[in-house]
């Protein structure tokens, strides 16, 4: 774990006046500075306005386009891309691997420069490899948006965590954010302790011990580990609830899911130990009964849906400030 | 650089002063107005015609400020993108006689991003445009109905509006850059 003069790196932020924006690919959230997201953030602002239209689309991104490319099934993440780029009137195109040349064994940059000669400006990837988007951000002109790789990041879903954050805490300096579950598998968990980290929270990671990081050293900015989930949660101002997999169990990392509910479930018992204006959040999908009970999921501290309305305005804000600049 | 002062505080003053006469004589008095400002130094000055609209008609013009970023024809920055500032409509434009307020005219290509802009938000009756300074140089069929000044200028020359709002004080200078360019 490193130690680190956070007020050096991380000076406070106000309302932007002149842009730091700086990134052609968005890889992950490690090389992000906290003016950056706040500019995103504040970009994602107008973006919201223009969602709040009767008619949700400018002509921003015309003639611009956007191909997604899912390698592993999404709903949610690639739904929220395609409305994103439509809603700046980017044409979009879509790529899974069921319907791409991957099933007759073209290798990942044949298929990424295939694209790239078709003519794409922004490539949206997910894919099962941790690093993929990083290999393919070196073979393509066009910007690469990782749209989770592996268990190794899904900077897109921790950016809108932080946006929801803000919207109603205003940050997340000096704040407790708890995230519980599977920390190990978990590209949601490290791109969000990169971003809460950045913008000023502590992290707590809470989880069965099998499912939490033992090696991480260096890689990651320093988070509290707490197994024990009422002192995870004593005091929270975030929580983060992540899916329990249910391959986890028969990977035998998990005695049973009745345990595993019994020991992590968030109800409101648990949630009461928080504080009162805790958020409650989740990437979704939610698996409701077993890492989160249904009232506390649907419950007046829950931001769920909101993160997935946000999820179109963050998106929105980072497609056009990729697709704008000039490369 | 070589910088001269075309408009002091006093001639901004005189000019927006006869301006919000103007758009009240043309305008049956303001009824159904709604002034709105293009981000950056439109915004102040549509905000100072109203008050001045309330000082002499005693009525409440809406005052709106619109970014126009999104509907830019040339996206594609160098680095930096540009730092896109906040719509707000204070009231429905359908029906409304709109007047767009912006510091400076010049080839015309602002006002047009600004008319698409603006239409998204619903039909206005009409759309007037009102600015403190025309240039010239125009390079798309768009004419202000108020102009605080005419100011026939080089395309090498700058002009640059400052307003206390923004700037710390009144004035309109033109700039003379040695080579080419332009605002």
């Amino acid at each position: 774990m490193r130690i680190r003069e956070q007020s050096q790196l991380y000076p406070p932020i106000t309302k932007p006046t002149a842009s730091p924006w700086q990134h052609r690919h968005i890889l992950d959230l490690d090389d992000f500075s906290r003016q950056e997201m706040e500019f995103l953030f504040h970009t994602a602002d107008a973006m919201k306005e223009i969602l709040g239209r009767e008619i949700k689309r400018v002509p921003t991104l015309r003639g611009k386009t956007v191909v997604t490319m899912f390698y592993e099934p999404s709903t949610r993440t690639r739904l929220s891309f395609e409305m994103a780029a439509k809603s700046l009137g980017a044409d979009v195109t879509s790529i899974t691997a069921a319907t791409s040349s991957a099933v007759k064994g073209e290798s990942l940059v044949d298929t990424v420069r295939t694209i790239q000669a078709l003519g794409s400006d922004v490539l949206v990837m997910r894919h099962p490899c941790s690093g993929a988007p990083y290999l393919v951000a070196q073979q393509v002109a066009s910007s690469v948006v990782n749209a989770g790789d592996g268990w190794h990041a899904h900077p897109t879903q921790a950016l809108l965590d932080l946006y929801t954050i803000r919207s109603h805490h205003g940050g997340v300096e000096g704040a407790k954010a708890v995230i519980i579950g599977d920390i190990l598998h978990s590209r949601v968990a490290r791109s969000n302790i990169w971003g809460l980290t950045i913008m000023g929270a502590q992290v707590v990671l809470c989880g069965p011990p099998t499912l939490l990081p033992r090696f991480w050293g260096q890689a990651y900015p320093q988070a509290i580990i707490e197994p024990d989930i009422e002192a995870a949660l004593a005091d929270a101002d975030i929580i983060m609830v992540l899916r329990l997999q249910r391959e986890r169990q028969q990977g035998g990392l998990l005695p049973s899911i009745e345990e595993y509910v019994r020991l992590y479930q968030l109800d409101e018992r648990r949630l009461a130990l928080a504080k009162p204006d805790a958020l409650v959040m989740h990437p979704g999908p939610v698996n409701e009964g077993i890492e989160i009970a249904p009232e506390v999921a649907h419950g007046a501290q829950s931001v769920i849906e909101e993160q997935v309305a946000n999820g179109v305005a963050v998106r929105m804000a980072l497609l056009y400030l990729l697709a704008g600049g000039a490369h | 650089m070589p910088e001269k002062t075309i408009l002091t505080e006093e001639d901004i003053r005189r000019s927006l002063s006869r301006i919000a006469h103007e758009i009240i004589e043309h305008n049956r008095g303001g009824q159904g107005v709604v002034l709105v400002g293009i981000h950056t130094r439109g915004v102040p000055l549509a905000q100072r015609l109203a008050n001045l609209i309330a000082e002499f008609e005693g009525s409440q013009v809406p005052v709106g400020s619109l970014d126009i970023s999104f509907y830019r024809d040339d996206l594609s920055w160098r680095d930096p993108p540009p730092v896109v500032r906040r719509t707000d409509m204070p009231t429905d434009i359908a029906g409304k006689r709109v007047i767009l307020v912006d510091d400076v005219l010049y080839t015309g290509r602002s006002i047009r991003a600004a008319l698409d802009a603006l239409i998204d938000h619903g039909r206005p009756e009409s759309i007037q445009l009102a600015v403190l300074v025309d240039r010239g140089h125009r390079e798309l069929p768009i004419r202000a109905d108020y102009v605080g000044k005419n100011l026939p200028s080089a395309r090498r020359e700058e002009v640059q509006v400052r307003l206390k709002e923004t700037d710390g004080r009144d004035e309109v200078a033109i700039i003379t850059n040695r080579e080419g360019g332009g605002q």
